[in-house]
């Protein structure tokens, strides 16, 4: 065993440069995101998704209401929230729960850094599993016809910034993140979504169609919130997320086993 | 950067107080912090390295806050308790991981890797390591960055006394080269093992503080209570009862067994196999009735 003794370094009270993003921390988000059992419902749910699209395009030809149908039925309401969850709450909740969280925490890196780089990773893994299988299912649907595909794609690459901070978010606060966000992506967007309008304004779903609604063809989506309110609600929530978790993340306490 | 205060801190959760008005100052060399389970320990650990913020008082290093300050973990190295790591990755990517959030690189994580003597396993997945393999490769994560403080959370639980041995020497080394390295435990031989000075903590209250001789002196020169089995409890009572070394001894009945209770721990342990020897008689039990970790550490408290 060899030992050398303590050098010089810079005083303890210059705070770490905070930046958008740290190689080190992504490697570590992406490896155990996609190293984890609960990863193969990010490759099983696009392969449903292009396969129902493959069999439906089979069977019945190409047509337009059955392609939206489907990308807003199944994949915008359902499988880009749920990836979302996956990877919005699996890029720090795994590592908060277990106590690995330490390694990170315990290095001159700033915390806001951690959270910027870790959010980064997770809109990726996102928009990889949610927004191009979107893309794919749509030109395999109607050949984008009337610029369905793209324009829903678009809506699930939108979706996937505000649900990737807002399950990250999740993460840093509750041991059950994976719950609340499935209880806000299916009982809110979804079920209170359906039967409340009013709740529809308060829904990700809805300010992503919003920005697709811009990108299709007249007619071809809908939503019932406003483009300007979209975009402002969509910044906002995205913005304040994460910040909110990066302040979570200075405050982080362990406690002890005893 | 090498001095740890603990100024009047306390720590509670809820209505519980795990650390109760602690003030004490952690300098270079080895200090092994001391206490039964429970104690606090590891309350006081966290807060030393960042990760718990104290309901009072102050933890700084050399006068800087430890709290909400992510630049002093350059000067801190944390080996923690918890036995969660990245297990996914190997050995030698785990800590070349931890060197490149410090900002260095292979260089250093291969020097932290031999220091602990990992160079063999660095390739292997964390998730196929045993417990002293996972505790060499968290040191060597705690090292990398070659700190002047290294916090420890009961580093020995689950390892076998090579590997037990192997990273004392490696301790005693740190503190001899001036870094300081303090380390919890609950069992008092391996602080008076490793330990040039010892923080006794009770309860959440700071107990005692020393050196080991000092600690250990306490611990041994209070009276010892011992459970006796023998052939002839009587006689074996007589022989024992005219020496200074026991101070008085009750003849339980319903036990058939000696109370005995020792005040020179030294003499009555060496005098009790002689005795029994001399006058023919048979021990069968001989057992301490109040060795219990809890009621040394509260005779200490009392002290």
């Amino acid at each position: 065993m060899s030992t050398t003794t303590p050098t010089a370094r810079p005083a303890a009270t210059t705070p770490p440069r905070a930046t958008f993003f740290h190689p080190t921390v992504a490697r570590l988000t992406y490896r155990a995101l996609l190293g984890r059992r609960r990863a193969l419902i990010l490759f099983a749910l696009p392969a449903l998704l292009v396969i129902i699209a493959a069999a439906v395009r089979a069977l019945s030809g190409a047509d337009d209401a059955t392609a939206s149908g489907i990308l807003g039925g199944f994949a915008l309401a359902t499988m880009v929230p749920l990836i979302g969850v996956i990877a919005g709450t699996g890029a720090i909740g795994p590592e908060i729960d277990d106590g690995s969280v330490v390694y990170l925490l315990s290095k001159p890196v700033s915390r806001q850094t951690i959270i910027f780089t870790k959010l980064l990773v997770a809109i990726g893994v996102t928009v990889v599993f949610s927004a191009v299988p979107v893309l794919i299912a749509g030109f395999v649907l109607n050949g984008n016809s009337q610029q369905i595909a793209v324009a829903y794609a678009v809506a699930a690459a939108v979706a996937s910034l505000a649900y990737s901070a807002l399950f990250l978010f999740f993460g840093t606060i509750s041991r059950h993140a994976v719950v609340f966000g499935l209880v806000y992506a299916l009982v809110w967007e979804s079920f209170v979504g359906s039967l409340v309008p009013g709740a529809r304004t308060l829904s990700i779903q809805q300010w992503a169609l919003a920005v697709g609604q811009r990108v299709g063809a007249e007619g071809a989506l809908s939503s019932s919130v406003q483009l300007p309110l979209a975009i402002g609600l969509l910044v906002a929530v995205t913005v304040v997320a994460t910040w909110y978790a990066g302040h979570r993340l200075k405050s982080l306490t362990l406690a002890g086993e005893e | 950067m090498t001095t740890l205060t603990i100024d009047h801190v306390s720590r509670w959760f809820g209505n519980v107080v795990a650390v109760n008005d602690i003030t004490m100052t952690i300098a270079p060399g080895v200090t092994g912090l001391l206490g039964p389970n429970g104690a606090g320990k590891s309350t006081l650990i966290n807060m030393m390295g960042g990760f718990l913020a104290p309901s009072n008082g102050t933890v700084t290093l050399d006068g800087a806050t430890i709290w909400r300050n992510e630049s002093i973990y350059r000067h801190i190295g944390i080996v923690p308790e918890r036995e969660a790591m990245y297990d996914f990755l190997t050995g030698r990517e785990f800590v070349l991981a931890n060197a490149e959030l410090h900002g260095l690189g292979r260089t250093e994580a291969a020097r932290a890797l031999a220091t602990v003597e990992m160079e063999y396993a660095q390739d292997r997945k964390i998730s196929t390591y045993s417990k002293g393999m996972r505790q060499r490769v968290k040191m060597a994560s705690a090292l990398v960055h070659d700190p002047s403080v290294l916090l420890l959370d009961e580093p020995f639980n689950g390892m076998d006394p090579r590997q037990r041995m192997q990273l004392m020497e490696l301790l005693r080394r740190m503190g001899d080269q001036g870094r300081t390295v303090l380390f919890s435990s609950h069992i008092l031989e391996e602080v008076e093992q490793l330990a040039s000075h010892i923080e006794v903590v009770v309860a959440g209250r700071h107990a005692a503080s020393g050196d080991f001789r000092k600690i250990r002196r306490l611990m041994t020169d209070r009276p010892h209570r011992y459970l006796v089995r023998s052939d002839n409890d009587r006689a074996l009572a007589g022989a024992l009862i005219a020496d200074p070394s026991t101070a008085g001894i009750e003849v339980d009945l319903a036990e058939g067994a000696l109370r005995v209770q020792a005040v020179d721990f030294g003499r009555f342990t060496a005098l009790l196999p002689r005795i029994a020897r001399d006058h023919g008689i048979r021990l069968l039990t001989v057992s301490p009735s109040d060795e219990s970790l809890e009621s040394v550490f509260s005779y200490l408290v009392a002290a």
